[in-house]
C-alpha cells in the first residue's frame, strides 16, 4: 500500500473514522478488474456459443449434425487433466498464500513453485492441443476440414479467440507467479509479502474458474 | 472564517519561477493535479481538431453539390470528427477535471494508484496519437465513429485507417478501463474520516458510477474490436456474413458499449453542475439522495436499452418494444434530475457568474436534448428519423449542449483552482452568449433537415430538397460557434498572464478543494480534513447557516479550515509524496508501439518484407512493457510505506 492509500486517523488518535471501505486498495481494484475481465470472457464465451448454435442448426438442416458435430474436435482426453492441473494449481496456490501468512518460507517456496509448474504445464498442454486440433483440421479460419470434408462455420474461429485469450491470462498469471517468487525470495522479511501473494493469487484463482466455465460451456455440454 | 478574511497566495507557483521549462517534473508526474491538468490541455487540443473536422464537413456541406471535398475525405472527417469528440475530447476532460478535483473533494492527497494514473493519460495520448498518425499514413479510419460491419471488413475499408482506429480505441480503452479502477477504489478508500458515502460530493458520487459503467461497458467493445481486428488481420470472419458471420452481432457488441458510452459522457458533468449550482444559489442541493440514485439508476438502465440505436435493423416487435420501453424509462432518473436542481436554484440568492449560465445553458439545451431523445426512443417515429439529420440533432444538443456547457461551466468554476487566476468574467459572459446563440443556430434547424428527409452522413445533397438554406444556416452558425471558442481561448490566455489572483475560495463555495490554496501544493491537505457533513467547508464558514441536516454524530469533531501552505510550509516536508518516475510513460510507449505493429501485421512497411517491420515493433513494445514492469516494481519499493524498515 502506498503513502496515499493509508486509512486515516483523526489527529486525536481516536478509532479511525468512516471514509474507507477497510479492504486493501490494491485488492479492492483487483476485484474491481475481475469483474471487468468477467465480462471480456462473457462476451468471448457468448460469442462462440451463438456460432455454435449456428453451425448446428445449419448441419441439423443438412441432415450431417451427427457426423460433422465441431464438438468431435473436442475431445476431453487432454482438457479434463489440463482442467485438474488447474484445478489442483489454485490448490497449491491456496497453500502458498497460507504458507506466506504463517512465515514458513520453505513451504511458501514449495507451493508457489508448483503453482508455477502447473500453470506452465496448462499453457504447454494448451499448446499442444492447438496444435493437434490444427493438425486434425480446426483452424483460425471460416471453415473447418472434418475427416475430409469441409463445413463453412466460425467455429473454429471464436473457438481459438477465446481459448487464446484464456491462455494468455494465463501465461500473463505464470508470469507474474515468477514474479512474485522471486521478489519474495529476494525480500524474505518484507511485510508486504502476505498481500503480493494474495494477490497474484485472487488473479490465478480468477483465471482457473474462467477455464472451468469453459471446460464446461464448451467441452462438456 | 468568513470567507472576506481570506489571504491571498502571493503569486501562484506555475508563474513563480521564470527558469526553463520543469520537463522532467511533468512528464515522470504521478500527481493527480499534474496528469488533470495534462488529460484537460490534451483534450482542448482534440477538441480544436474535432471542432476543425467539423467546420471542413459544414464547408462541403453548405450549399448542395458542393465539390469542397471528396466523398472520402468526407468519411474520414466524420468518423474522426466523433471518434475525437467522444474518446479523445469529452471522455478525457471529464477524466482530467475528475482526477483534479476529486481526490481534493474527498480530502485525500492523491489517486489510490498514482503511477497507473499516469499510465492512463500517456496511454490516453499514445491512442490520440495512433488515431490521428492515420492521416499520414495511408487514409484515417473512414468507417463512421460506430465503425458497422460488413463494411469494415478489409475488402470494402483496404486502408490501415480501421486497424488504426481499433488499436487506437484499444489503448485509450485501457487507459479508461485503469482509470476508471483507480477512481473507484480512490473514492471508496480513500475519503477523509467522517465522510461517508451519504457524505460523499455528488461530482465524487458520479464519477464513481461512471467508472463502474466503464469498467462493465468497455470489454465488449474491447472483445467486438479485438474480433474485427481478426476479421481484418487473422482470418476471422466473426461479421462477414459471406463466410458465415454475423453483422448484426458487432451491432449488439458495439451498442451494448455504445448506449452506456453515452452516460459515461454525461454523467459526469451532471456532477458538475450538482456542485455548480448549489454554490451560486447560495443553497444545498435539493434532494441529494435522489440526485445520487437517479445517477446510480441511469447507471443500471443504461445497459438495458442499446438496441435503440438499432430500431431500423429489424429485431422484431417484442425486441423493439422492450427497448423503447427501457429507452423510455431512463427520462425518469433524468427528469428527477432536472427538478433537483430547478429546486436548487428555486428562491435562492442566484449570483449569474459565467458558470452558471453555462449550468442553465446545460440544463436548457440537455432538455431539448432529451425530448428529441423521447421521440427517438418510439420505434414507429425513429424508423422516419433514424440516419438521418434529426438524430444529428439530438446527439449534438445532448453532447453539445449537454456534456460540453457543463464542461465550460466546470471549467470557469475549476480554473481558478487549478491556475490560480480567474477568468475574465465579461469576456467570460460575451463568450457564453455568442456560444449559445451560434450553437443553436447550427444545430437546431437540423430537427428540420432531418423531418424533412435529409440522411445523415452524406457528403453532399441535390439542390432543391428544402435543404439547402438551412445548411448554409448551419454552415453560418459554426462559424460564428468556433469564434466563441476562441474567445474562450483568448480569455483563458490573458487570464493566466494577466487574470485576478485567486484566493482558496473565490466563489464562497461549499466542498473541500477550496479550503486549500489555488493550486493547491503537492501534497493537497496539511491536515486531512475531519468531516461531520455534506458541505464541510461551508458549515465551517457558517455553522448558524448549515442547512442539511446531515451533521453526524453530536460529539464528532469536524476540523475543517482555510489553509495557507505550500511546499515551504513547516510539517510539509514530512508528508511523503509517491516519487516521479518514467515507468508508467515507457509502459505506455511500448504498448503504443506495439500496437502500431500490429496495425500493419500483415503488410509489409519500411522496405522490409510482409511482417518482419511490424514483428518488430511488437517485439520492441513488449520488450519496453518488461523494462517498464520492471522499472515500476523498483519504483514501489521505493515508495513503500514500509520505507525504512528492512524489507
Amino acid at each position: 500500500m502506498s503513502a496515499t492509500s493509508h486509512a486515516h486517523h483523526d489527529e486525536a488518535g481516536q478509532a479511525p473514522l468512516v471514509g474507507s471501505l477497510g479492504v486493501d486498495s490494491r485488492k479492492l481494484g483487483l476485484w474491481a478488474f475481475i469483474g471487468s475481465e468477467t465480462l471480456f470472457f462473457t462476451a468471448l464465451i457468448t460469442t462462440h456459443l451463438i456460432f455454435y448454435a449456428r453451425t448446428k442448426a445449419q448441419l441439423m438442416a443438412d441432415g450431417m449434425l451427427a457426423h460433422m458435430d465441431p464438438k468431435h474436435f473436442l475431445g476431453i482426453n487432454l482438457t479434463s487433466v489440463l482442467a485438474a492441473i488447474l484445478l489442483a494449481s489454485s490448490l497449491t496456490m491456496v497453500l502458498a498464500l497460507a504458507a506466506s501468512k504463517s512465515k514458513e518460507w520453505a513451504k511458501f517456496r514449495f507451493w508457489l513453485l508448483a503453482t508455477i509448474i502447473l500453470g506452465s504445464s496448462f499453457v504447454l498442454g494448451q499448446a499442444y492441443e492447438f496444435t493437434h486440433l490444427y493438425a486434425e483440421g480446426l483452424k483460425l479460419a471460416p471453415q473447418y476440414v472434418f475427416e475430409g470434408e469441409t463445413v463453412k462455420s466460425l467455429f473454429g474461429v471464436t473457438f481459438f479467440t477465446m481459448t487464446g485469450f484464456h491462455g494468455l491470462h494465463v501465461t500473463i498469471g505464470v508470469i507474474w507467479l515468477l514474479a512474485v517468487y522471486f521478489k519474495v525470495q529476494r525480500f524474505a522479511a518484507s511485510p508486504e509479502n502476505p498481500m503480493d501473494v494474495e494477490l497474484v493469487g485472487l488473479y490465478w484463482h480468477f483465471v482457473d474458474l474462467v477455464w472451468v466455465a469453459i471446460f464446461t460451456l464448451i467441452y462438456l455440454i | 472564517m468568513a470567507i472576506a478574511e481570506q489571504k491571498l497566495t502571493s503569486v501562484s507557483p506555475a508563474t513563480a519561477s521564470s527558469g526553463s521549462f520543469p520537463w522532467r517534473t511533468w512528464l515522470a508526474t504521478v500527481d493527480h493535479k499534474k496528469i488533470g491538468i495534462i488529460y484537460i490541455v490534451s483534450a482542448f487540443v482534440f477538441f480544436l481538431l474535432g471542432g476543425i473536422e467539423a467546420m471542413l464537413m459544414r464547408v462541403q456541406l453548405g450549399a448542395p453539390n458542393n465539390t469542397f471535398l471528396s466523398a472520402d475525405v468526407y468519411n474520414q472527417l466524420f468518423t474522426m470528427h466523433a471518434t475525437t469528440m467522444i474518446f479523445l475530447m469529452v471522455m478525457p476532460m471529464n477524466v482530467g477535471i475528475g482526477n483534479y478535483v476529486v481526490p481534493l473533494m474527498i480530502g485525500a492527497r492523491d489517486m489510490a494508484f498514482p503511477r497507473l494514473n499516469a499510465m492512463s493519460i500517456w496511454l490516453f495520448l499514445g491512442g490520440g496519437l495512433l488515431l490521428y498518425m492515420s492521416f499520414l499514413t495511408g487514409g484515417a479510419p473512414n468507417g463512421g465513429w460506430f465503425a458497422y460491419a460488413p463494411l469494415t471488413q478489409v475488402q470494402y475499408s483496404p486502408t490501415s485507417g480501421m486497424d488504426y482506429w481499433i488499436l487506437g480505441l484499444g489503448l485509450t480503452g485501457v487507459a479508461s478501463i485503469a482509470g476508471a479502477l483507480n477512481f473507484i477504489v480512490t473514492v471508496l478508500n480513500m475519503r477523509a474520516p467522517g465522510m461517508t458515502l451519504n457524505r460523499m460530493p455528488l461530482f465524487v458520487w458520479m464519477n464513481l458510477v461512471v467508472s463502474f459503467i466503464i469498467i462493465f461497458a468497455f470489454p465488449t467493445f474491447t472483445v467486438g474490436s479485438i474480433e474485427l481486428l481478426f476479421d481484418r488481420q487473422f482470418g476471422g470472419a466473426f461479421f462477414n456474413p459471406a463466410q458465415g458471420g454475423d453483422a448484426m452481432l458487432w451491432q449488439h457488441l458495439f451498442w451494448f458499449f455504445g448506449h452506456p458510452e453515452v452516460y459515461i459522457l454525461i454523467l459526469p458533468v451532471m456532477g458538475m453542475i450538482s456542485e455548480i449550482l448549489p454554490v451560486f444559489s447560495r443553497k444545498p442541493i435539493f434532494g441529494y439522495s435522489f440526485v445520487a440514485f437517479s445517477g446510480v439508476g441511469i447507471g443500471f438502465l443504461g445497459f438495458i436499452v442499446w438496441a435503440h440505436h438499432m430500431f431500423g435493423v429489424g429485431m422484431g416487435p417484442m425486441a423493439n418494444a422492450f427497448f423503447s420501453a427501457a429507452s423510455m424509462v431512463i427520462a425518469i432518473p433524468t427528469g428527477v434530475k432536472i427538478f433537483n436542481w430547478i429546486a436548487t436554484m428555486w428562491a435562492g440568492d442566484v449570483r449569474l457568474t459565467t458558470a452558471m449560465l453555462y449550468a442553465n445553458g446545460f440544463i436548457s439545451m440537455f432538455i431539448i436534448g432529451g425530448i428529441s431523445g423521447i421521440t427517438l426512443a418510439s420505434p414507429p417515429i425513429d424508423l422516419q428519423q433514424t440516419d438521418s439529420y434529426y438524430v444529428v440533432a439530438h446527439l449534438h444538443y445532448v453532447l453539445f449542449g449537454g456534456s460540453i456547457l457543463g464542461l465550460f461551466a466546470g471549467a470557469y468554476y475549476w480554473f481558478p483552482k487549478m491556475t490560480g487566476r480567474m477568468l475574465n468574467e465579461r469576456i467570460g459572459k460575451i463568450q457564453f452568449w455568442v456560444m449559445m446563440v451560434s450553437f443553436n443556430v447550427t444545430f437546431f434547424p437540423m430537427h428540420i433537415v432531418g423531418t424533412e428527409g435529409m440522411p445523415r452522413r452524406i457528403y453532399t445533397y441535390e439542390a432543391g430538397m428544402g435543404w439547402d438554406i438551412w445548411n448554409f444556416i448551419e454552415t453560418v452558425g459554426t462559424f460564428f460557434l468556433a469564434f466563441s471558442v476562441l474567445i474562450f481561448v483568448y480569455n483563458v490566455l490573458s487570464s493566466l498572464r494577466t487574470g485576478e489572483i485567486a484566493s482558496n475560495d473565490p466563489w464562497d463555495a461549499a466542498t473541500l478543494e477550496w479550503a486549500i490554496p489555488s493550486p493547491p501544493p503537492s501534497y493537497n491537505f496539511l491536515h486531512i480534513p475531519i468531516v461531520s457533513s455534506r458541505r464541510p467547508l461551508w458549515d465551517a464558514k457558517y455553522p448558524h447557516a448549515a442547512g442539511d441536516g446531515h451533521h453526524g454524530a453530536a460529539n464528532a469533531p469536524a476540523s475543517v479550515r482555510y489553509e495557507y501552505t505550500d511546499e515551504e510550509t513547516p510539517g510539509a516536508k514530512e508528508i511523503h509524496m509517491p516519487s516521479i518516475t518514467f515507468s508508467p510513460m515507457i509502459l505506455s510507449g511500448g504498448l503504443t508501439v506495439a500496437a502500431l505493429g500490429f496495425v500493419y501485421i500483415n503488410k509489409d512497411i519500411l522496405g522490409l518484407p510482409t511482417r518482419v517491420a511490424a514483428l518488430g515493433f511488437v517485439l520492441i513494445g513488449i520488450a519496453m512493457v518488461a523494462y517498464a514492469i520492471w522499472g515500476w516494481i523498483v519504483d514501489s519499493r521505493k515508495d513503500s510505506p514500509y520505507l525504512g524498515q528492512h524489507h
